[in-house]
């Protein structure tokens, strides 16, 4: 797998620090052949660049907020240039590095979360109500870890504390269930009778 | 009205030499197929689209960029400028689009079976009213001045940009609008289903989509 200061020093060698035009004409960059083995180049890094983008993204999955979008220039299908190639493999690096960063924190977030967990089972009563919902443990679903005592408020007086794993997403029908049944001004008729 | 061959030949169509130069392995292929004499979809081919439906739920639609064809056709809009989170690939905004409506949503023969050989294959293909055509198909660059079209109101198109055209000028964005002058209509009696292959594409892929397109266009299907 290529890392991404392979892609530097990849950019580096085709083009971030190109010469001025002069001392390209002097090194004979400015010949067709050249200019156009530097496309080839700059594509083959696109493509890596892409694939890596795609792999970061999967990896990040169930996260979200890893931005992987690199807007174009909304002119349409073209054939780019060198710079434009230049400024897509560019922005494709610096949204790769970007992205790693996201997944490498929210990683090392989840990671101290999970620690987190298994300090509270092992001791809930040091973690009186605390809640740690699954996402924040890199997982899917909507289940919320939770410190709870035991019997309600015998537990709490009694210091029996246990976690509880909640049973998952909300039914839509038990979220719109209370705002149907709910009495409301508009709801209720002239006589008081609903 | 031409004869049509009921296992009609794929034709290649022509690509411009300096687009060549830069995109070697792009390639257009042609095939014409007689217009089907029944507009509404068949029931087999309904079922299909819902037999394909059930394959895909969003951590497929996710993964399907690392997938070699939907790869390669990500690859190929960042190489002509489209940013593909944006410009959806043709094989993820189907997918995509899936996801939205719950399923693939049946419009018509002709619109079932190109969305049939996108997902069966992951190629797109596209489909033309051959007798409002002027000779091959092939891809290049607008030229000045040129619109998507022939009539007055026809959008213009900026130089360069990339189109497929006939010898009377272009009548599609590649991979996007299709002129209004070559889209099928209700009177269309002989189709010219396109495809484009790029980089990293198996020629047996392209192959399978225009034969799947052209077999649920079949009266014989």
């Amino acid at each position: 797998m290529v890392v991404i200061d392979d892609i530097q020093q990849a950019s580096a060698a085709v083009g971030s620090d190109r010469p001025a035009p002069a001392e390209r004409a002097e090194l004979g960059l400015g010949h067709p052949a050249d200019e156009s083995a530097a496309r080839r180049t700059l594509r083959a890094q696109v493509r890596e660049l892409e694939r890596q983008l795609a792999d970061t993204l999967i990896a990040a999955f169930p996260r979200t907020g890893v931005d992987v979008a690199v807007p174009s220039t909304g002119r349409g299908p073209r054939v780019l240039d060198l710079a434009e190639l230049e400024v897509l493999r560019d922005e494709l690096a610096e949204k790769l590095r970007r992205a790693r960063q996201t997944v490498h924190e929210a990683g090392e977030q989840e990671a101290r979360n999970r620690d987190l967990l298994e300090r509270m089972l092992r001791d809930p009563k040091r973690y009186r109500f605390a809640r740690l919902p699954n996402r924040d443990l890199g997982e899917s679903g909507c289940g919320v870890w939770q410190v709870r005592p035991r019997l309600g408020l015998i537990g709490m007086l009694a210091g029996w504390w246990h976690v509880k794993l909640s049973s998952g997403c909300p039914l839509v029908a038990a979220v719109r269930a209370p705002r149907q049944t709910a009495l409301s001004p508009r709801s209720m008729r002239t006589d008081g009778q609903t | 009205m031409k004869d049509v061959d009921p296992d009609p030949p794929t034709r290649e169509g022509w690509v411009d030499r300096e687009l060549l130069e830069e995109f070697p392995e792009l390639r257009l292929l042609t095939v014409e197929v007689s217009a089907p004499a029944r507009r509404r979809t068949t029931p087999a081919l309904r079922a299909q689209l819902r037999m394909l439906s059930n394959r895909y739920d969003g951590a497929q639609v996710i993964t399907m960029r690392r997938q070699p064809i939907p790869h390669a056709y990500r690859v190929f809009f960042r190489h002509i400028g489209l940013d593909p989170d944006t410009t959806r690939t043709p094989v993820e905004g189907a997918a995509v689009e899936r996801l939205r409506s719950g399923g693939f949503a049946s419009r018509g023969r002709l619109h079932d079976a190109l969305l049939l050989a996108l997902m069966e294959t992951a190629v797109p293909v596209w489909a033309l009213d051959a007798d409002r055509l002027d000779g091959p198909l092939g891809i290049r660059g607008a030229r000045e001045g040129e619109r998507l079209g022939a009539d007055d109101l026809a959008p213009g198109l900026p130089p360069g940009r990339l189109v497929v055209a006939d010898a009377a000028g272009p009548v599609a964005v590649l991979f996007g609008d299709i002129a209004t002058r070559s889209s099928p209509h209700a009177d269309t009696r002989t189709l010219r289903l396109f495809t484009v292959q790029v980089a990293g594409v198996p020629a047996i892929h392209v192959e399978e989509s225009l034969w799947t397109c052209a077999n649920a266009l079949s009266d014989r299907s």
